[in-house]
């Protein structure tokens, strides 16, 4: 029984991490695109949720919000490109980073202001509940959400290696000059991004709406993020979902085993503890791209 | 009353170039380019052979650079207030200095990426890949490595090929043989003679290896200090006798000293 109860920790835990994985996945796409660290993908998250279930609310139909929502979130995330970044093109990557903390606690004031500031249940049709595999309990909501967040994953590796639009969007994460030299408009690549990342983090809202209701608190998995980010290099798709596992299943295994010796509460500061010495050892992540230099 | 049609393909008109809004890097340069010629910008470090290029370009602006003064035509259209990528839909492109080659894409995607602003069949970019590997084998072999890791010269050669997967008028190719053995200077630039006379394309070179350039380039134009101090057919620059001591090192009596002062006089009145 022993090892099936570790079996059941490190799964949760991992089908957890996927949760994270998503959130880590809009600021890796806005990083990777335009060196910005986007501090507002936390409110985004919020935004995108608030947004979803306060347009079902009024008795819009499932799919229909889904689509009005994604509409809305592709428009803000162009429209935060248009009014706030590109004003500060050139400018050094801190004053962006302020930027974007302003952004953030604007856009959880507009959320609230617009959509009010009540908890919502967020009903994605998908019972929490447990089944069995081989005596292994997984929730059925956990594996859903692994299984959009592989989709999306997929979706998105097959986009920047597959398509025009995606090399190009990797040539700007590049070398945003050379890219600007053989013609490739920075400014509708940066639109797009932050459409892309309007996009995830519809998704990432949605997933974590419904598992924590939709509420102020959902711009809290920003910081839950980070050591994701740090583990998995802030430049890598697959290092955000590998780093998304590693904490998830860290944090609930250090939460089981070491909690009892430790007076238990270590899944808060676990993820960062990991991330920290992480950081001494391969400070670019697991994944994140190594500055080329030839010799 | 209308204007006449410019005989050049590019012409430049007294541009002034500023950075930052205080330092004064171009002093009014003009010079022209005709069409199917390879014309070369020649002078020392500093002297605003890439700022030249960059204002043509336009790539200038992302550097806080800006034109002040002067024109730019390409065909006999003004093109000063175009972005980077209206000017490559119109035929003119830059291959940077120091290459720029996007280090994390393969050498094939980084040719690909070259044809962003041309709505062509896959048909069409693959037939465009195959006459960029022919002009240049070598990247062909190397189409799978990331680019960040292949040699210098085939650097040079994916920063090349990848202008030419635009399908340009003109190409503004800055500073090729920097950090290049002589050898691999010699082949970058038997390629580019080549596309020159089979494919049409015009050259302005900015370059300090002034020896190269007056090989394969048809005319020339030496700036010193942000300002034109010469221009001639390469011919008449290779046998100048200014040209041959200060940019070709060929004084003839060997090495030289301040205390020669004839020669310093010389050069003083050279960078007048």
């Amino acid at each position: 029984m022993e090892w099936q109860f570790f079996l059941e920790v490190l799964v949760g835990g991992l089908l957890a991490g996927v949760m994270y994985s998503l959130v880590a996945l809009g600021f890796v796409l806005i990083y990777k695109a335009s060196g910005v660290f986007n501090f507002a993908q936390g409110a985004m998250v919020l935004f995108a949720a608030l947004s979803f279930v306060s347009i079902q609310d009024m008795g819009v139909p499932f799919w229909l919000a889904l689509l009005l929502t994604l509409v809305l979130m592709v428009l803000l995330g162009v429209g935060i490109e248009r009014v706030v970044l590109r004003p500060l093109v050139n400018q050094p990557p801190i004053t962006l980073f302020m930027a974007t903390i302003g952004l953030s606690f604007f856009l959880e004031g507009l959320a609230q202001m617009v959509w009010g500031t009540n908890v919502h249940g967020l009903e994605l049709g998908i019972a929490d509940e447990p089944f069995d595999v081989g005596g292994v309990f997984i929730s059925k909501f956990d594996l859903f959400a692994a299984a959009v967040c592989g989709t999306l994953v997929a979706t998105l590796a097959l986009f920047f290696s597959k398509t025009k639009l995606g090399r190009a969007l990797r040539a700007v994460a590049d070398d945003h000059q050379a890219a600007m030299s053989v013609g490739i408009p920075l400014k509708h690549i940066w639109a797009i991004v932050w459409g892309v990342a309007g996009f995830v983090a519809l998704v990432a809202g949605l997933l974590w709406g419904s598992r924590l209701g939709v509420q102020f608190a959902l711009t809290l998995v920003v910081l839950k993020a980070l050591p994701v980010l740090i583990l998995g290099g802030f430049t890598s798709i697959p290092g955000a979902i590998v780093g998304g596992l590693i904490i998830g299943a860290g944090e609930k295994l250090a939460e089981v085993y070491l909690g009892p010796f430790l007076s238990g509460g270590i899944e808060n500061w676990f993820p960062y503890m990991l991330a920290l010495l992480f950081l001494l050892v391969r400070p670019e992540g697991l994944f994140g791209e190594k500055h080329i230099e030839r010799v | 009353m209308h204007a006449t049609p410019s005989p050049y393909l590019l012409s430049v008109n007294n541009i002034e170039v500023i950075y930052n809004h205080v330092i004064l890097v171009l002093k009014g340069v003009s010079l022209d380019v005709p069409e199917g010629q390879i014309v070369a910008l020649l002078g020392a470090n500093g002297a605003g052979k890439s700022t030249t290029l960059k204002a043509i370009s336009t790539l200038l602006r992302s550097e806080r650079g800006d034109v002040t003064k002067g024109s730019i035509a390409f065909r006999g259209q003004r093109i000063d207030a175009l972005t980077p990528d209206q000017l490559v839909r119109q035929g003119v492109v830059q291959v940077m200095e120091g290459r720029h080659c996007f280090g994390h894409l393969t050498v094939e995607e980084n040719l690909l990426t070259g044809a962003y602003t041309r709505s062509i069949s896959r048909s069409e970019i693959k037939l465009a890949l195959e006459r960029i590997y022919h002009y240049f084998p070598r990247l062909k072999t190397r189409r799978q490595s990331q680019a960040g890791y292949t040699s210098g010269g085939e650097q040079q050669m994916v920063a090349i090929g990848r202008a030419m997967m635009a399908d340009p008028r003109m190409i503004l190719l800055d500073e090729p043989s920097m950090g290049l053995a002589p050898q691999i200077v010699e082949e970058i630039f038997e390629i580019v003679r080549e596309l020159n006379e089979k494919e049409g394309v015009s050259f302005l070179l900015a370059e300090q290896n002034t020896n190269v350039a007056l090989k394969y380039a048809h005319y020339g134009y030496i700036l010193e200090n942000g300002r034109v101090v010469m221009d001639g057919s390469a011919e008449e620059l290779r046998s100048n006798e200014d040209v041959k001591e200060f940019y070709l090192g060929l004084g003839g009596e060997g090495r030289k000293s301040f205390r020669d002062v004839k020669h310093y006089r010389r050069r003083k009145r050279w960078l007048a």
